[in-house]
């Protein structure tokens, strides 16, 4: 078995989130890799847009450190302006979201704002970027996060990408949110997915090596797990050799 | 006209100044360090995401208001100079008006049809609605306030002296800012004859009537990518990371790559410029506008 790490394992996870023939907006980082290996393996007729405006079958060819760096211009189905992206997104056209972010909560909001008080926070975090408008309205979305109590809390302070909210039934819908919200966290350590129509989300399957205990003690709420609790499929030779050909010089997926 | 003529002559202190919109491509720094070295004051800064470039503005002290969806620095995380100036207001306290990128597009969408507001179905649930006043949520719906610009600085790949601009590659919010805005500023890799430009007129990005200043300006966008020009200068935006995690660290990078530079010509003899040139063309198939 060849050694990983935990990224190239969230790239993996990530990746096997896109169904084929899906519209992916693609976020930046981890989620650019996992577009890249779903791509080339089960997802071949996924396209992935991106909110600088550009459409894309086929993967970039090279490193990409920004969404808009050349490679992923050169050979894309659509260069375009923004606006239009997220007319497609507002539509409903979008099926699968991913989001980065600094905080997530139980029930899948996520804080990319502030910490602390937001006239004088203790941190000040870059914003929300498109996140907001991608929790909002993709059909799903995908968060990816180091698995730290710190950032897996019980309620965010600052909502800056609602997933469902105070928890209650039908939150989204209640308050004219057109997209399906939140699917799954992929963290450091497993995967947290949520009940069919939202709510509060659970430890679906154990990253290889990890145990319930260390899950729970770096999860800042009293986390529910499922009774068919998985391992975590490890990812494949294919996945790794896909991942590493994107990112050869590991810069989004060794770094700790 | 030099940059430093057109900061001087259509940029003065107070001006809301929209820049980087078009996301990570084509931000013009080279017109950011200017606005630096010329010392302007109580700036508001409007863009969707700037990479570094807002970040460095906030930290030299040109910056009173932020309105934008995030900054920070795009492949290396937090912004260290928008963090100080937030959490301990150094070197001065900033207001921050968060957007998302859809809804910053869209406030400058309303400032260039003219109307008060735009509704959208983003940001219904978000807390951003909270510490905005320029967002109000009725109906299922989030009205957008117009943000109405004095100066859009864009730079571009070529423009001729008449300041019809030719972008090509994904363009953010670029078309909305320049219309909204009562004057645009081009920074360009090229000047070129008005027979290039007029030659395909789907490709001029702003009505010649809003260009006030066309600034011949190599490089201007670095370490931002330029379609056909340059790459992303990766470890340049990492150099600027750890270097302004501190203030001190920050004002020896300000000196280095802005104050003690006397403008973008010499700043570029600094760079490594091949190892960011891009040297392999891919030319598009010229349109065919035949009348006759």
């Amino acid at each position: 078995m060849t050694e990983y790490s935990a990224q190239e394992l969230m790239v993996a996870i990530a990746s096997r989130e896109i169904r084929d023939g899906d519209l992916v907006f693609v976020g930046m980082r981890l989620p650019i890799l996992a577009y890249a290996v779903a791509r080339n393996s089960h997802a071949p007729a996924a396209r992935g847009l991106f909110e600088v405006g550009l459409m894309r079958d086929q993967p970039a060819s090279r490193f990409l450190g920004t969404m808009g760096d050349p490679p992923n211009v050169a050979g894309a189905l659509w260069a375009t302006r923004m606006s239009n992206a997220m007319a497609l997104m507002a539509q409903g056209n979008v099926d699968l979201g991913f989001i980065g972010g600094a905080e997530v909560d139980r029930f899948g909001n996520l804080n990319t704002s502030y910490v602390g008080d937001p006239g004088r926070p203790r941190v000040k975090l870059p914003g929300s970027g498109g996140g907001a408008d991608i929790a909002i309205l993709s059909r799903r979305w995908v968060t990816l996060m180091g698995h730290e109590r710190r950032r897996l809390v019980e309620r965010v302070a600052f909502v800056t990408s609602p997933g469902y909210g105070d928890g209650t039934p039908r939150w989204r819908q209640r308050h004219g949110l057109l997209g399906g919200g939140p699917v799954a966290i992929i963290t450091t350590l497993a995967v947290l997915r949520f009940p069919d129509g939202g709510g509060e989300a659970y430890l679906a399957s154990l990253h290889p090596g990890h145990a319930v205990d260390e899950v729970l003690e770096n999860t800042g709420w009293d986390l529910q797990v499922a009774d068919d609790v998985s391992e975590t499929t490890p990812p494949t030779e294919a996945e790794l050799a896909a991942i590493r050909r994107f990112d050869p010089d590991g810069f989004w997926t060794r770094a700790s | 006209m030099t940059m430093a003529e057109a900061i001087e002559r259509f940029v003065p202190d107070g001006s809301t100044v929209a820049m980087g919109v078009a996301l990570e491509p084509l931000i013009p720094f080279a017109a950011g360090h200017e606005l630096i070295r010329r010392r302007r004051r109580d700036l508001e800064l409007v863009g969707p995401i700037s990479d570094a470039l807002f970040d460095q503005l906030v930290g030299a002290g040109c910056v009173r208001r932020v309105t934008a969806a995030w900054v920070g620095n795009v492949s290396e995380g937090l912004g260290h100079c928008y963090r100080r100036a937030c959490e301990q207001a150094v070197p001065r306290s900033i207001e921050v008006h968060d957007h998302s990128n859809f809804s910053i597009s869209l406030a400058l969408w309303a400032a260039a049809w003219n109307v008060p507001s735009l509704p959208a179905r983003t940001l219904l649930g978000s807390d951003i609605l909270r510490t905005n006043p320029n967002l109000q949520a009725g109906e299922g719906l989030v009205h957008v306030s117009a943000v109405r610009p004095d100066v859009a600085i864009v730079h571009v790949q070529r423009a001729d002296e008449h300041g019809r601009a030719h972008a090509w590659g994904p363009l953010g919010i670029t078309e909305e800012a320049g219309l909204a805005s009562e004057r645009v500023i081009i920074s360009c890799e090229q000047v070129v004859d008005a027979s290039v430009t007029l030659s395909d007129p789907n490709r001029i990005l702003f009505p010649e009537t809003k260009v006030v200043a066309v600034v011949h300006e190599p490089g201007g966008a670095h370490p931002s990518p330029v379609q056909g020009f340059f790459k992303r200068d990766h470890p340049f935006h990492r150099d600027y990371a750890e270097r302004s995690r501190s203030v001190e660290g920050f004002d020896a990078w300000l000196q280095e790559w802005v104050l003690g530079v006397s403008d973008r010509g010499d700043y570029m003899r600094r760079v490594d410029v091949e190892a960011i040139r891009i040297k392999q063309a891919r030319l598009s198939v010229p349109a065919d506008f035949g009348d006759d």
